[in-house]
């Protein structure tokens, strides 16, 4: 799990010169390693489709190095961007592949021939190509739809043989750029499935681009928060959702959740209570109530189930008795898995 | 009119008339297809060389649709008058379907080239970041995605480059072409025998007819899309670049 598959160094992208120059990514640097399932998430207009584009130089950059499984795609040489030739970028790419969020199959084509297609342009024999299309589909569990052109098939069916061409070549690593954002809620479930199921199975290094803090949650292990072009925050899904210390974070995380609440605030003290595993469902709130006594009021709440684990932070009032405050918040500070951190929302 | 019932009529005239349709078919048939063989890669040139194609390049891109733009702003008759001297370099003679090649292939591979360049605009940008994210050259991109896919669109836009030329034929008749237009000039006109030249248009209006429905029939039977994704009921686009490019005549 260790070693790096994807490594982003310094990586900047300028669109435009001069005044009117947009800086759609700056200073990046990121280093996902083999084997994870890696989330990238921003709001739209942070520069996550650039970024992931950037990694097979759909996208050249401006300066930085992108490295992948050991090779360098582009890199920094006397203060000049330096790229691999075209043929060995086409060959690289077969190592890094890609599904898009309009799945992108070719619509003249069936099934199988889309599959095959990859395989097709990088000189694989007919016979060959397709007694491997056919494992692929039957993989992703479409083996029946082999001869259904796109136009036949529904949005979910549309990704599964997206994803089966993607893995044609053998990739080492597979972009999702929004892969799901198209998708219902139940198809999308099925579609990370799948995802997380071939990297448990086949080891390929997965990229997640979304926008869906429920996409990371679901299948990623680490994830780093773009906003405004640069990472805001990076590291273990766990470890951010319990603790987001960026406002860039804390926006994904819970979007206008706790924050709406500092509307309603009538008392100037106000607690922050943190889950960082395990009790998130276990009754609180009212415990401080019957075993300190003290009536704890609910500002806002948001907890969610991560990996199994109960993450998430609700947000309360403490009275205005300052004794009964302090007996509230020892008596929260002592539970395991919690912390507990005393705000000001008259400033919020 | 009663006349064309008539043995003496056909024996009169139908020898001419077969020979008009055979001339005509020939002059559209030939022109066609080296006009396409001149303006298809001109299309694929313009689709590559945009400024958001795959190979993005300002000058080739401007020279060559100034190129496009100057032979399509030439009406078909000015044009076959201004190019004699050309027409009679290549060909050796001016007249007949050989001297009407020169300027209808002259003519129509501007025309076809902007069709093409319209045909391969449909297909989805996504689709061809999807073949380059996987490592298709330029060529393979032409070859196995921008053709293939607007295949259905190209062949629509085949018919109107087919009965665009048709018409042309019927201009370079009273040229001393041949064909259809020039037994309308010759008979239905200048001798008044109304009869061939009515006998004409119905033969043009069938030829039309049989290559808008053959082309549309074989466009949406090979289009594998949904019904109305198909480019055969979407609506050509490049309908609306012929309705330009007529009144410029």
């Amino acid at each position: 799990m260790s070693e790096s598959i994807i490594q982003i160094q310094h990586l900047t992208k300028t669109f435009g010169q001069g005044p009117e120059a947009v800086h759609a990514l700056e200073d990046i640097n990121l280093d996902i390693r083999q084997g994870e399932i890696f989330g990238i998430i921003g709001l739209s207009g942070a520069g996550k489709s650039t970024l992931v584009r950037c990694m097979n130089l759909l996208e050249e950059p401006t300066s930085g190095a992108v490295i992948v499984d050991g090779q360098r795609l582009v890199w920094m040489e006397q203060n000049r961007l330096r790229r691999i030739s075209e043929r060995e970028l086409r060959l690289a790419r077969r190592k890094i592949t890609m599904i898009f969020q309009s799945f992108n199959l070719l619509m003249q084509k069936n099934c199988l021939r889309n599959v095959c297609f990859p395989m097709e342009l990088a000189g694989v024999s007919k016979g060959q190509a397709e007694k491997r299309a056919r494992e692929l589909l039957e993989l992703v569990d479409l083996k029946e739809k082999a001869l259904a052109y796109p136009a036949q098939l529904s949005g979910g069916q549309k990704q599964r043989v997206a994803i089966a061409r993607a893995l044609a070549t053998d990739p080492k690593v597979l972009l999702c750029d929004e892969a799901t954002s198209a998708l219902d809620p139940t198809t999308t479930a099925s579609i990370l499935g799948l995802l997380k199921d071939l990297n448990a199975k086949l080891g390929v290094t997965v990229v997640v681009i979304t926008h869906q803090m429920s996409v990371i949650e679901e299948i990623c292990s680490r994830v780093a928060i773009l906003d405004g072009g640069s990472v805001a925050e990076m590291g273990e899904v766990q470890a951010i959702f319990s603790n987001p210390s960026t406002d860039a974070a804390r926006r994904l995380v819970y979007p206008g959740g706790v924050r709406a609440a500092a509307e309603y605030i009538r008392s100037s003290r106000a607690v922050r209570i943190s889950f960082n595993g395990g009790t998130a469902y276990q009754p609180l709130i009212a415990s401080v109530a019957i075993d300190c006594g003290v009536k704890l009021n609910i500002l806002g709440a948001d907890t969610r189930n991560v990996g199994g684990k109960a993450l998430g932070t609700i947000l309360v009032g403490l009275p205005e008795d300052p004794n009964e405050a302090a007996k509230a918040l020892s008596y929260i500070r002592a539970q395991p898995n919690v912390t507990a951190e005393e705000v000001d929302y008259q400033h919020e | 009119m009663s006349e064309i019932f008539t043995g003496a009529f056909w024996a009169q005239y139908g020898g001419i008339i077969l020979e008009g349709i055979w001339d005509t078919l020939v002059m559209t048939g030939i022109s066609t297809l080296v006009a396409y063989i001149l303006g298809l890669p001109m299309g694929v040139i313009m689709i590559l060389t945009q400024p958001h194609g795959i190979r993005p390049n300002k000058l080739v891109y401007n020279v060559l649709g100034w190129v496009i733009n100057m032979g399509r702003s030439l009406p078909f008759i000015i044009l076959m008058i201004a190019i004699f001297p050309l027409t009679k370099f290549i060909m050796g003679t001016k007249v007949g379907v050989k001297g009407a090649i020169v300027p209808l292939v002259i003519s129509a591979a501007p025309f076809i080239a902007r069709m093409v360049e319209t045909s391969l605009s449909e297909v989805d940008a996504g689709v061809v970041e999807a073949a380059q994210s996987m490592g298709a050259s330029t060529f393979q991109i032409v070859w196995k995605v921008y053709l293939p896919e607007a295949k259905p669109s190209l062949v629509l836009g085949a018919s109107i480059s087919l009965i665009t030329i048709l018409a042309y034929t019927a201009m370079a008749g009273t040229m001393g072409a041949g064909g259809l237009g020039d037994l309308t000039i010759r008979y239905g006109h200048q001798r008044n025998v109304p009869s061939v030249m009515w006998i004409t248009v119905l033969i043009l209006i069938v030829m039309v007819q049989m290559i808008q429905s053959t082309f549309n029939y074989a466009s949406k039977k090979m289009d594998k899309r949904l019904n109305d994704e198909k480019a055969s009921d979407k609506g050509f686009t490049a309908l609306a670049f012929m309705e330009k490019f007529r009144k410029g005549c």
